[in-house]
């Protein structure tokens, strides 16, 4: 052993001493059991954390260049605020690489959630004994949302402004406290400098340390009662008698590190074609709208939130208001999100994986899937008399699948799931593209018909 | 069912785009040729510019300065394109105060740093092409693709003066005949339009100028995207033959051993 390796041994043994870093690195990394048959749905986690990581570095720099300011330039009507995203844009050295890299971060961050959120559907991994890895997974989805919204006003252009406007006008709905609530979120009577101020604080400290914290105990929840699989078998119910390792399992390092690693590579590969390429996508990441700085004066014709509100948005519109109040179409779209957490106890199947379930789960599962991405198209669209009443049927749809669930999740006849996990074969991947096609074809044929 | 899937892959790509680019309504837009790679067309687009927009519109962005990635010199951009001052690390400011603007204009003359980004630089071709008098309008002019708007035809000496041609429809619900605007038609030339004896008129040399001026308007509104996209092909050559074939191949060494 040479001198500097016995110097760095003794460091890390003078660390370990004193704080349990090689335990921690063993329990969470290199001796973490994940399970071998992880497939193209597994990415996503990981994708999360790359993304959470960009948006954090990439904000550290814009934050040293941008002004929450709404007060106009003298002798303009451009704001303060709306001029330094512009100034990033231009004057700053490498400056656009990082705001587009936080904008299509912030986009790209819904796209892996999304997915990421989906594999749990169809595995079944917020089934016991992971009900609380899936609520701070929920939790962080809040959030996130919370995040992004707050994160879309500071560019001070008029979809920043009249997008906030409407938002923040919802809690307005609300009986009783409505008002004074909505005031009190603004800090004044409409949104306004100060609305900008603690938007900005909230985007860039207080979401962020929570959404840390939460991914932290995520984290912690899921090492603590294990990774599912696309087969939803316990690992740890077989294990070398030997060893008394899972026989499923595989180290997460340096296994699913490089595996990771991989998936990382193919991620931005689709990021950055995005980033250097087409930043906008075609005003669905970045609105056109929004180079048209803040104007309290001017509403526009159609104020639509960014794609990933949009379902939860289609909702809301979707829901009329009676009794004198609109507050049903809010407490619809809030509600539209928080059903989500209470999977874990909606579902009473015995199984955990869609392998195992039974056809008419997989025909449901479709016909939501139709729904909220049906949701999402119609939540970009200026509503009319047709969409408005697609709207509604799939509104009732998407619920029907979370408040139905506890009973179609019985019936049927469930295929018997294996004591161990199973390969990903050709079949199950020509099906998987198979359906993906469908997905997109579907969805695209529905954005031009409706 | 491989060549099922295929097709329709085939399909999804095709038809996304279609879906991708639906659109609401609105006039019917001409095609702007834009071409941000050729430095002439956009250095003759910042002189129409700095002579026809800058004294009312700001591109508060842009540094004069920056026009240096359009192939032109600093004391080029002094002698030629600066008016409002003579440093030239300087922003894209008018001397006309909002105040006043508002007076006269009825609104503040709107900022160019990113308007191609807001309007799309087909509106712009468009809109800067199809000015017509009209004299029931405060400043004697409107325009098809921004009906009762409040900037007059800055570049009416360029263009000459067009009016607006009608046509008669019937209405389908009251059954009476209305007078629908169809069109623009071209009456007294300008500087770069010629019409003819018998009616004729010819408006190319127009045209170009306004293309040159959109390409350049194009340009302002985000002076990076060359230089964005030259890097991505870097970055994406980078991707996609080293870093996913090694760590591809890390990835299938690791995994040989798990069965």
């Amino acid at each position: 052993m040479s001198k500097l390796e016995q110097l760095g041994k003794d460091t890390l043994q003078w660390v370990d001493d004193r704080f349990p870093l090689t335990a921690l690195w063993k329990e969470h990394v290199s001796e973490y059991y994940a399970p071998k048959n992880f497939n193209f749905w597994y990415f996503f986690g990981s994708l999360a954390l790359l993304v959470l990581v960009i948006q954090i570095v990439t904000g550290i720099f814009l934050t040293m260049n941008y002004k929450p300011d709404g007060s106009l330039i003298p002798g303009t009507n451009v704001s303060v605020a709306f001029a330094s995203v512009e100034y990033i844009m231009r004057d700053v050295g490498g400056g656009w690489i990082i705001r587009y890299m936080h904008s299509t971060g912030a986009s790209m961050f819904f796209v892996v959630v999304y997915m990421h959120m989906f594999r749990g559907l169809i595995y079944g991994s917020y089934q016991k004994p992971r009900e609380l890895v899936w609520i701070f997974g929920m939790l962080i989805f809040l959030c996130l949302m919370a995040e992004a919204f707050l994160g879309y006003l500071l560019p001070w252009g008029q979809m920043s402004f009249w997008g906030a406007q409407v938002i923040v006008n919802l809690f307005a709905s609300i009986p009783m406290i409505g008002p004074d609530l909505s005031t009190f979120i603004r800090g004044d009577f409409v949104v306004s400098d100060a609305t900008l101020n603690r938007f900005f604080a909230l985007h860039v400290i207080a979401v962020p340390l929570i959404l840390l914290a939460l991914v932290v105990a995520h984290l912690i929840a899921l090492h603590e009662v294990g990774s599912n699989n696309p087969d939803g078998v316990e690992i740890k119910k077989n294990k070398d008698p030997k060893t008394g390792l899972p026989l499923d399992g595989i180290p997460f390092h340096p296994y699913y590190t490089v595996k990771d690693i991989f998936g990382v590579a193919v991620f931005l590969v689709v990021f950055t074609t995005i980033v250097f390429f087409l930043p906008n996508v075609f005003g669905y990441f970045l609105e056109d709208n929004n180079f048209i700085p803040a104007d309290p004066l001017k509403t526009p014709p159609h104020i639509a939130p960014v794609w990933y509100f949009t379902p939860f948005y289609a909702i809301l519109r979707a829901i009329p208001s009676f009794l004198g109040t609109q507050v049903w179409g809010v407490l619809g779209m809030g509600a539209a999100v928080v059903v989500i957490a209470f999977l874990p106890w909606l579902d009473r199947s015995p199984v955990k994986s869609i392998r195992y379930r039974p056809k008419s789960f997989k025909v449901i599962l479709g016909i939501f899937i139709v729904a909220f991405i049906g949701l999402g198209i119609l939540g970009a669209l200026p509503p009319t008399t047709v969409r408005t009443l697609v709207s509604r049927i799939l509104s009732v749809v998407y619920f029907a699948f979370f408040f139905l669930m506890p009973f179609y999740s019985k019936m049927g006849k469930t295929l018997p799931v294996p004591d161990r996990v199973t390969d990903t074969n050709g079949s199950r991947q020509l099906q998987f593209l198979f359906w993906m096609a469908v997905t997109f074809i579907g969805a695209a044929v529905f954005a031009k018909v409706i | 069912m491989h060549k099922n899937i295929r097709r329709f892959l085939a399909a999804a790509a095709l038809l996304l785009p279609v879906a991708v680019f639906a659109n609401e309504g609105g006039a019917h837009l001409d095609k702007a040729p834009i071409d941000l790679h050729n430095p002439e067309s956009l250095q003759r687009g910042a002189q129409t510019f700095a002579n026809y927009c800058l004294s009312c519109h700001s591109a508060l962005n842009m540094r004069y300065n920056r026009l240096q990635d359009l192939g032109l010199t600093e004391d080029q951009i002094k002698a030629n394109l600066m008016f409002a001052t003579d440093k030239v690390g300087e922003q894209m400011k008018v001397a006309m105060q909002a105040p006043d603007a508002k007076v006269w204009f009825g609104a503040v003359p709107p900022d160019l740093s990113v308007i191609a980004r807001a309007r799309g630089a087909d509106w712009l071709y468009t809109y800067l092409r199809t000015f017509y008098r009209d004299d029931t309008r405060p400043t004697g002019w409107n325009n098809i693709a921004f009906d009762k708007v409040g900037m007059p035809h800055a570049l009416w000496e360029l263009q000459g003066i067009q009016e607006p041609v009608y046509k008669t429809v019937k209405n389908h619900e009251s059954g009476k005949e209305e007078q629908v605007l169809e069109g623009v038609k071209l009456v007294k030339p300008g500087l770069l339009t010629q019409i003819s004896e018998d009616g004729k008129y010819d408006q190319t040399e127009y045209n170009k100028r306004v293309a040159d001026l959109v390409n350049y308007l194009v340009y302002v509104s985000e002076p990076a995207q060359v230089k964005r996209e030259q890097i991505g092909y870097f970055v994406l050559l980078f991707l996609l033959f080293v870093l996913v074939p090694i760590s591809y191949l890390l990835k299938k060494e690791y995994w040989r051993d798990v069965h």
